[in-house]
């Protein structure tokens, strides 16, 4: 196809606006994001299209496989429209009867809608789901909703119009004062101003600069930018664009987790397309401006989300990160100026062009402006992504979006921020979401990932989780923190196997701060960070663990007895029954006994007991 | 194409050094494509013993040492073979908090499986990975190319036995 013009943007729009502004279209939007998939949504779509086939509806209805819809637990999901009614954990056994009942007769299939937790009460429409309803989708508004293979829909969805604007009628420098004046700041985690960052990478002397993209999402328990990238991958590839332009660069890479397979394929369809559209190569819109984007595929090693790794990995060496400066917008990749932003923070930059920098600050508090995605996981009714204003408070995100707490269990903290943050306790749920406000309480905003934990979590338990994962990701490079985690590892495995001494929690503390103060990098630096919030605000855990030699939350194996009280013992049985090694015998109406000698310490009667009566 | 004699590995074939020579070829000239040779000639042989390592150096023009260093770097790369299945245990926060730990513990258990080991009749890879995004269906277990869901304990056996 020839180079793409303005006039060929509002034509597709035109002809492809009736498809996705679809209140008023018939479309089923069935999810295809990776969490749909593995819980079967592609066999549910070759069936739907069968029974509409078989049914004689196939000019009538459009199936549409979507990125990821955010409701990830809920899957796999199905959104019928004109009215967007949405249908959860649609097998194939459903299909039939929707079709039948809802397609032909117009009837709604009551028990494959959502069911509020909280209520109990069927809700069919999407966007009167609690979940859906207090979120503020930008950087989401197109999931769920367009074909993610289909760069038409995209820019029906106003697409690179935003990249025709900067192009065509922005000098860089105004491009970088409308992101300064969006007051968008890096979404990776650090959230460094993005424009300032802009402006010294296009101040930086030199005719070849570099923009990319950090698609490494390692933050365990974050997945916005995979959903991003399966959802709308063309909004991050404007957003290259127009950093591109921002800055002068030519080329631009993407550094996409290897273990995101989905969206790298999706990513790479798009990059086709653009290309094909003349979006993407020389003289973009007639323009003079060149640029292209190449995928470059992560190899597993966490800290090459720091941004000098995730150049060195990209140079084909071992991803270790150098000191600054020279800074990356001075000296970056193969030693030229290049700017790294998240797949978030591009991903809302064709908005901020399109729609000024103003617009885009309307929202947010006074140090954080716009909206930020979280993904809400764990102990939650709700589980998925959640975007929502800054400044919103987590008690908002984890119970009106989310739904709360599952059972009967109670809330006992939320973990913000990823290996780096930290553990907020129910004290601190009315803190806004904002970058300053998180911090004093002793996290960090991360990348976005909130797990919220339930009163069956230990928290000395919790560290140890995250001091194992930094201690083995640690690159090795600089002593305090390649050392230093290693030794607050094994102060906590002590505490966790019951060989604390009261003089460890001096030492946790002491050793966090010199690696907070003397480690080479962010993932250092951050390290102590979970360990410092949880003695903060669960020392009494700790001190249960070291003096008492009790795991409260009866989750660290080596505290447990593995015995059975039989005064709560209802003898049910269903220890005995469950137990993998055959060492628990039961008789009716006399309470389990469990063989030490039998028992491998699996938990796994621990998790089947109602009655708490495994101690 | 420069020939280039091939070492003697009794897990590679003369058809799996041709495609290695392709994929090394292809990439020479483009810099800092070592990862990206190494991940394509391990998806070839299915991991990376040493003598493959040597020949991708001098195929590369550069140093066994450079080369080794980033195989060892990079948790992607493994230097023993791997069982016809690879199970991988997400262990990332959110499937931390749902259990994974006692699902883990159950299949090292019943299949006498260490973190990062193979069973002996190379049915069966355990690894341990960081989190796959798929929180949403924590805890998370992805066998090959599989994602299952949700997989609390006693669900393993069900599971595994599909995989023969």
């Amino acid at each position: 196809m020839a180079k793409t013009t303005l006039e060929d943007l509002k034509r597709i729009k035109e002809n492809t606006s009736a498809r996705v502004e679809s209140k008023n279209a018939k479309s089923l939007l069935i999810c295809g994001g990776t969490g749909c998939h593995a819980t079967g949504s592609i066999p549910v779509k070759e069936m739907l299209i069968e029974e509409i086939a078989n049914r004689g509806l196939n000019d009538q209805y459009n199936i549409i496989e979507t990125g990821c819809n955010g409701f990830c637990a809920m899957g796999p999901i199905l959104v019928v429209h004109p009215d967007g009614v949405f249908y959860e954990k649609v097998s194939k056994k459903n299909i039939e009867e929707i079709v039948e009942k809802h397609l032909v007769n117009g009837e709604i299939v009551e028990k494959c809608l959502y069911k509020d937790p909280v209520s109990k009460k069927r809700i069919p429409l999407q966007d009167d789901i609690p979940f859906f309803a207090h979120q503020m989708p930008r950087v989401l508004r197109n999931k769920g909703l367009i074909n993610p293979e289909s760069i038409d829909e995209y820019i029906a969805r106003d697409g690179y119009q935003g990249a025709h604007k900067a192009l065509t009628g922005m000098p860089p420098e105004e491009i970088i004062e409308q992101v300064k004046i969006s007051g968008m700041r890096g979404r990776g985690g650090a959230g460094f101003p993005t424009g300032v960052k802009w402006d010294f990478a296009g101040k930086s002397e030199g005719s070849v600069k570099y923009v990319l993209c950090n698609a490494d999402e390692g933050d365990p328990g974050a997945f916005m930018d995979r959903s991003i990238l399966e959802a709308d991958p063309h909004a991050v590839i404007e957003g290259m664009i127009i950093a591109a332009k921002a800055i002068n660069a030519s080329q631009g890479y993407i550094y996409a987790r290897t273990e995101y397979p989905l969206a790298i394929r999706r990513l790479q369809t798009a990059i086709d397309h653009a290309r094909e559209y003349g979006l993407l190569g020389d003289d973009i819109f007639g323009s003079g401006f060149s640029f292209d984007i190449d995928i470059y595929q992560g190899a597993g090693a966490f800290v090459c989300g720091e941004e000098t790794a995730l150049m060195r990995s990209i140079e084909g060496k071992r991803g270790m990160p150098r000191p600054r400066p020279p800074f990356p917008a001075q000296k970056g990749l193969w030693e030229k100026p290049t700017i790294l932003n998240n797949v978030e923070t591009l991903a809302n930059i064709p908005q901020i062009i399109l729609n000024g920098g103003e617009w885009y600050a309307a929202v947010g508090t006074e140090t954080s402006k716009g909206t930020k995605v979280f993904a809400v996981s764990g102990d939650v009714n709700n589980i998925g992504l959640v975007e929502v204003p800054m400044g919103t408070s987590l008690r908002t995100i984890i119970f009106d979006i989310g739904g709360g707490i599952p059972g009967k269990r109670k809330f006992k903290a939320v973990q913000l921020g990823g290996p780096s943050g930290g553990c907020i306790p129910e004290q601190h749920l009315d803190t806004p979401v904002d970058y300053e406000e998180i911090a004093k309480v002793g996290a960090i905003m991360g990348s976005g990932g909130v797990i919220v934990m339930d009163e069956d979590t230990c928290m000395v338990d919790m560290a140890r989780f995250f001091m194992d994962f930094i201690q083995e990701e640690s690159c090795g490079k600089c002593t305090p923190c390649r050392e230093g985690t290693r030794r607050l590892l094994q102060i906590l495995d002590k505490i966790c196997d019951g060989r604390g001494k009261p003089e460890d929690l001096d030492a946790l503390e002491e050793l966090s701060a010199v690696i907070k103060d003397a480690a080479l990098c962010g993932l250092g630096q951050t390290a102590p960070n979970p360990v410092l919030s949880t003695i903060r605000y669960f020392k009494d855990e700790y001190l249960a663990h070291i003096n008492e030699k009790r795991c409260p939350a009866k989750r660290c194996v080596a505290l447990l007895k593995f015995e059975i009280d039989p005064e709560l013992c209802q003898q049910c049985g269903l220890c005995s029954k469950r137990c993998p090694a055959g060492a628990i015998s039961w008789e009716k109406k006399k309470p389990a006994v469990i063989d030490k000698e039998k028992c491998t310490k699996c938990m796994t009667c621990f998790s089947v007991c109602r009655y708490d009566a495994i101690f | 194409m420069v020939s280039v004699l091939h070492p003697q590995h009794p897990d590679i074939t003369n058809d799996m050094w041709n495609e290695i020579d392709e994929v090394i070829d292809g990439r020479r000239s483009q810099p800092g494509s070592v990862i990206a040779v190494l991940r394509e000639c391990q998806a070839i042989v299915g991991y990376l013993p040493v003598e493959l390592i040597d020949h991708i150096a001098t195929g590369l023009n550069l140093s066994k040492s450079r080369v080794f260093g980033v195989v060892s770097f990079y948790s992607l790369f493994s230097l023993k073979p791997k069982g016809r299945h690879t199970v991988k245990c997400c262990i990332g926060t959110a499937c931390y908090v749902k259990g994974i730990k006692e699902t883990l513990s159950r299949i090292q258990n019943e299949y006498k499986l260490e973190e990062g080991g193979t069973t002996e009749d190379r049915r069966f890879s355990l690894m341990s990975v960081r989190c796959l995004g798929a929180c949403g269906l924590a805890p998370v277990m992805v066998i090959d190319d599989d994602v299952h869901g949700d997989v609390k304990p006693d669900k393993v056996d069900a599971i595994l036995e599909q995989y023969a």
